[in-house]
């Protein structure tokens, strides 16, 4: 890649303060993305994938969350010096935002028409005619049968799949550079996720866009990503481009992660479910942050925590034994 | 009818919800569960597979009456269970268990695990006291929870952890029937697979028979040994598992399998034939899935497919199966 990176981060930790401790949700979490990329963040419920994403949109509540350390640099300027007033420019124009349930991130009392021109308004300076029409041309965009009605319709009128539709036509009203999507078809039926992740692939490559896929669905990152990025705890524990992550996993949860899905060609038996819980993010055991559950860990795992090894090229694992993994 | 290889079987069952207005109530009904039949053998896991909205889990707790289904035959063994009254279903309730997909809510806040796990053996005079205390510890065991866990509350356990005490509140009476809604959908991936290794172990261990309900393909794929595909209301096919994936034969059954993503970056899908979304309309004559179906033609808008015999128990309502 000599493509110089649409967006960096470096070293990002976010924590929030709460009554029950220090919840370290992101720590020390670099990567970047190029144009027209597909990055997948994958990862279990309170793994720090979504607080990734809020983060680099400074979209943390504060209190009780803090972004403690770290740059995140978009196209060179780093957004964590930027002004509020600077940042509502990014936010929504340069880089968007979907979210896994589209009802509650749609305003009910407004039709899907307005909360699009609204975007538009907001960002670039055409009139009202022209943002309609804008909106229309999205909406058609998205595959939204018959745009000239539905722009009138209010949420409640469209189907799950349609608003989810409704909800990137928002996202990509202004043209965005990068699109943050954190879980977008989790809440959709199995046949309108996959039509909805090919239209996101083809509106990705048609726009050169660069897009974050926040998920905990392996088979939707085997589906659309170009590169993963596997996170535990809060860090990175493995990243690379997919042919080589899926290819050769290097790192025993990621392996684990695949392992706990049941295969459809191979004959039933028992799975191999990774043993143990999730560790409490306000307690989390010293060292390498996964070794409680698992099969390769050795005294060493617990002493500190191991850093990236390069497997190869991109391709890195943060496992002391990632040679005998897989 | 009550062959003794079968625990359950289900004739034409139908569920209706009517909504009811103000000043006016609308008569047209919406049909969850519309005609449906189906039999479990002992032993015999069913997966029950849909999107939401098909009625897969009305049709689950109509069968156990914990909604009454409009109509319909359920024999459990041999026994219509639509016909007994509150004593005789209470005395039967024991024998068919329902755990539920969200372990949140499922579970009494206020409760210790010990009284939640407990609470069956009292109420039907299984055991008390102490003798019941050692049964509670006995089931947590089995479901790979830990005796002292009797004494805490549901809060102070993950995902995971919770829907383990609601198997153990589902396997204390000994049951032989299994309803099993969506048991997993709630948990992380890795949590996952330990819940269904537990409940493939219990069946082995105990004998039981499940009817699992799960909108996930690959989930009751592994679990299960006939597979039923619903379709807003109706079964539009049934089969046993390896031959359902092998030679889908209804086109509905056929979109659903090639929506599956697959877990290898290399076979990527290329085509997804489903049309468009649609929004169902109950009541309307002919085929229900005619509207989305790439293989619609003149008959299926007028005349219903029913559900006919393809050989090897393989199940089919569609006018051309291929």
């Amino acid at each position: 890649m000599i493509k110089k990176p649409l967006l960096e981060i470096r070293s990002l930790t976010t924590h929030f303060l709460t009554e029950d401790g220090v919840v370290r949700a992101v720590e020390d979490v670099s990567f970047d993305i190029s144009p027209g990329e597909i990055l997948s963040l994958v990862g279990e419920s309170g793994c720090g994938k979504s607080v990734t994403g809020l983060s680099i949109l400074k979209l943390i509540p504060s209190p009780p969350g803090q972004i403690i350390n770290g740059d995140i640099l978009f196209e060179g300027k780093n957004l964590l010096t930027l002004e509020e007033k600077e940042m509502e420019r990014v936010r929504g124009n340069e880089i968007s935002m979907i979210f896994q349930e589209p009802m509650t991130s749609l305003n009910p009392v407004f039709t899907i028409g307005n909360q699009i021109m609204e975007a538009i308004e907001l960002h670039q300076k055409i009139d009202k005619k022209e943002a309609r029409q804008r909106a229309i041309e999205i909406l058609d965009r998205v595959r939204i049968p018959s745009p000239e009605a539905r722009i009138d319709s209010y949420p409640h009128q469209l189907s799950g799949g349609m608003r989810q539709r409704a909800m990137i036509a928002m996202a990509l009203s202004c043209r965005p550079k990068l699109l943050i999507a954190d879980e977008p078809t989790t809440a959709l039926d199995v046949t309108i996720q996959a039509q909805v992740l090919r239209l996101l692939k083809e509106i990705q490559r048609e726009m050169g866009m660069a897009v974050i896929l926040i998920t905990h669905d392996l088979g939707v990152v085997a589906e659309i990503a170009d590169r993963v990025a596997v996170m535990y705890a809060g860090r990175i524990v493995e990243s690379g481009p997919i042919e080589s992550i899926f290819g050769q996993m290097r790192h025993p949860y990621t392996r684990g992660l695949l392992e706990s899905i049941p295969q459809l060609g191979e004959k039933k038996g028992r799975l191999n479910a990774i043993p143990g819980q999730v560790p409490n993010p306000t307690d989390l055991p010293a060292g390498c942050k996964f070794h409680p559950r698992c099969y390769l860990r050795i005294d060493e795992c617990q002493r500190g925590e191991p850093p990236l090894f390069q497997v190869q090229g991109n391709h890195y694992s943060r496992c002391l034994r990632w040679k005998e993994c897989c | 009818m009550t062959e003794n290889n079968y625990l359950l079987q289900v004739e034409h069952l139908r569920k209706y919800f009517y909504r009811e207005k103000l000043f006016s109530s609308d008569r047209k009904p919406i049909r969850a569960v519309d005609d449906i039949s189906f039999s479990i053998r002992r032993g015999e896991t069913l997966g029950l597979v849909g999107e939401s909205g098909c009625g897969k889990t009305t049709a689950g707790k109509s069968i156990l009456r914990l909604v009454e289904p409009t109509s319909g035959r359920v024999f459990f063994k041999g026994i219509n269970i639509l016909d007994l009254n509150r004593e005789g279903l209470r005395k039967l309730r024991p024998r068919m268990q329902f755990i539920f997909q969200d372990p949140y809510e499922s579970l009494n806040p206020r409760m210790r695990v010990g009284e939640i796990v407990g609470e069956g053996l009292e109420i039907h005079r299984v055991a008390r006291g102490k003798e019941k205390d050692e049964r509670v510890a006995e089931i947590l065991g089995k479901v790979g929870l830990h005796p002292r866990d009797a004494m805490r509350y549901p809060h102070e356990f993950s995902g995971g952890q919770r829907q383990r005490i609601g198997i153990a509140r589902a396997i204390s009476l000994h049951p032989e029937l299994i309803v099993a809604d969506e048991p997993v959908s709630a948990l992380d991936v890795s949590i996952q697979a330990q819940i269904l290794n537990l409940l493939m172990d219990l069946r082995d261990q105990l004998g039981l028979t499940y009817l699992f309900i799960s909108h996930d393909l690959r989930i009751v794929k592994h679990i299960s040994d006939r597979i039923a595909v619903m379709y807003l209301g109706k079964m539009v096919e049934v089969a046993h598992g390896e031959d359902l994936f092998r030679r889908p034969l209804h086109p509905y059954t056929q979109i659903l399998l090639q929506a599956i993503p697959r877990l290898d970056p290399s076979g990527r899908s290329q085509e997804v034939p489903a049309r468009e979304e649609f929004r169902p309309v109950s009541g309307e004559e002919g085929c229900l899935f005619q509207p989305r179906c790439p293989h619609s033609k003149e008959r299926c808008q007028t005349e219903e497919p029913f559900l006919l015999d393809h050989g090897e128990e393989h199940f089919v309502a569609c006018h051309f199966v291929a």
